[in-house]
């Protein structure tokens, strides 16, 4: 049986919290477990799947034990921000397989209360290729600057191309209850912005908050009686991108892989998509995204982001929830592109709902776009 | 080891990298280039990642080359660099193809573009260590 048809989704939650400094990390996990079972209609006792990152490299076996659990499939799997896109398709694997039946994804993080500075930090020379980074004083956001000059300088992009992206995301947050920041803002605005690391401005980065999610993963079989509409997971895939010993095209991303291949076993094409739910760690991850999905051509994102089109209403609207850029960034956002593609399938996301939203993808991006990053693509449509 | 000049991280050396790192220190920069299937590799490995093969090369390179791309930093809050704020963090790609991450140097930021011309220099860091940086090519 094909891990299309053997596992759903049977419950989400998104912690409303953006700012937590009165609870720990833990606390979130477990409340936001909680959430999503309670969304799923089932118990924290029917869970014998568990899986999640980011909280240490041990970290899934604290978990274990903080929620009293005791699991029969374990996944730690730490790609970065993409983890939880990639633990969605680990827990219907397993299940498919039959290691287990309820598997339970959670995250949390008080980057905000903790004040950690998730992109203006410095690297840790750990691993054999930081001795080559960590000395130039990389920081995420040069990371990616360096990709977003480069895609300049190659197709002609401009900061206003990039800036729409931060424009429309914040309509969207707009739009959502519980997004930290919702006054609308304009081009003018981001180009005002200061500059972080060229070309990027602070309003081209995603914010920082805390916050945490969960996600629940289940057998067609058992999701079929459940308190929600399960949303059925169509396709999936991961890759990676690296420098290639020094060779790397630093506008080509993991997504050009794990896109085409995640399409491919749900058997859809990019007509077929409703909604995107992209990783926006900046505008240019949204927008190099767009490309290397095959939305439209390379060096064509520029042009393709402008007109409303990733707008509510457009073509192809993303990040509804207002994304990274706008609602909620606590360091590894991942786990909240699943929740929102499946709160829009089941029709739950009121002013901000997309019209007739039957399939939607997720695509998450993790660790750093200009030296090692993961892609992990979700294909989810509803029942 | 030598007190470092600034609290910058400094390259942690380990078996695959020494070599190069010695040449650094005689302000020669050195790139490895796989015996078997000729393709020259950075950052520096034991073995190939093309074809792992243990049989490597190094050759001397001419430390020339093109930035590929770059980005001014104007915010890192990691000691040693808050302090060197703004900065050019770069990928310059050499002559011989393969691009490595760096900083621009011997030119104020905004002076860098795409496509400029540039040359090695060493930055000694400590006894032990020189880091490679570039800067404008003359000429
Ligand atoms: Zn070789």
């Amino acid at each position: 049986m094909s891990l299309a048809q053997s596992a759903v989704i049977a419950g989400v939650y998104e912690h409303p919290t953006r700012w937590a400094p009165e609870k720990t990390a833990y606390q979130i996990h477990a409340e936001s477990a909680r959430g999503a079972l309670a969304d799923a209609g089932l118990t924290i006792k029917d869970v014998d799947g568990y899986l999640t990152a980011g909280v240490s490299p041990l970290g899934v076996m604290t978990l274990a034990e903080h929620l009293d659990l005791n699991p029969r499939y374990l996944d730690s799997t730490q790609i970065g921000g993409s983890s939880f896109v990639a633990h969605v398709s680990h827990a219907a694997a397993a299940i498919a397989a039959g290691l287990c039946e309820v598997a339970l994804i959670t995250y949390g993080s008080r980057a905000s209360s903790e004040r950690f500075a998730v992109g203006t930090g410095g690297q840790s020379p750990n691993d054999p290729p930081d001795q080559f980074e960590a000395p130039y004083g990389p920081t995420l956001i040069g990371a990616y600057a360096m990709c977003a000059q480069r895609h300049m300088h190659e197709f002609g992009t401009t900061a206003e191309q990039l800036a729409e992206i931060a424009v429309t995301t914040r309509r969207h947050a707009a739009l959502n209850p519980v997004a930290k920041f919702r006054d609308p803002i304009t081009v003018d605005d981001v180009l005002a912005s200061r500059v972080v690391s060229s070309p990027l401005h602070l309003l081209d980065c995603c914010i920082i908050t805390d916050g945490g999610g969960a996600v629940v993963v289940t057998s067609a079989e058992r999701g079929r009686d459940l308190k929600k509409r399960p949303v059925r997971i169509l396709g999936a895939a991961e890759a990676l991108c690296h420098t290639s010993s020094g060779v790397r095209d630093l506008t080509a991303m993991a997504a050009k892989q794990s896109g085409p291949r995640a399409m491919a076993m749900a058997g859809v094409a990019h007509s077929d998509i409703d909604m995107c739910m992209l990783y926006d760690s900046f505008t240019i991850t949204v927008l190099a995204t767009l490309e290397n999905l095959g939305f439209c051509r390379k060096g064509e994102g520029g042009a393709f982001v402008q007109n409303g089109r990733i707008g509510l209403g457009g073509a192809l609207p993303i990040n509804t929830d207002g994304g990274g850029l706008s609602s909620n960034h606590p360091g590894m956002r991942g786990i909240f592109l699943v929740i929102e593609a499946v709160k829009q399938l089941r029709g739950e996301c009121g002013p901000r709902q997309v019209n007739n939203c039957r399939i939607a993808l997720c695509h998450g991006t993790g660790g750093m776009l200009g030296l090692r990053h993961s892609g992990a693509t979700l294909v989810l449509a509803s029942a | 080891m030598a007190e470092a000049k600034s609290a910058k991280p400094l390259p942690r050396v380990d078996e695959e990298s020494k070599g190069f790192w010695e040449a650094c220190r005689r302000h020669e920069l050195y790139l490895q280039r796989c015996r078997d299937c000729g393709r020259f590799r950075y950052y520096p490995r034991a073995l190939c990642p093309q074809c792992l093969s243990d049989r490597t090369d190094w050759v001397l390179s001419s430390g020339r080359g093109s930035v590929y791309t770059y980005t001014v930093t104007y915010q890192n809050q990691a000691p040693g660099f808050r302090e060197s704020l703004p900065y050019v963090l770069a990928y310059v790609e050499l002559d011989q193809g393969v691009r490595l991450l760096t900083n621009i140097v011997g030119c104020a930021p905004e002076q860098v573009s795409i496509g400029m011309p540039v040359q090695v220099v060493f930055d000694d860091l400590t006894p032990e260590i020189a880091l490679p940086k570039f800067q404008p090519a003359e000429g």
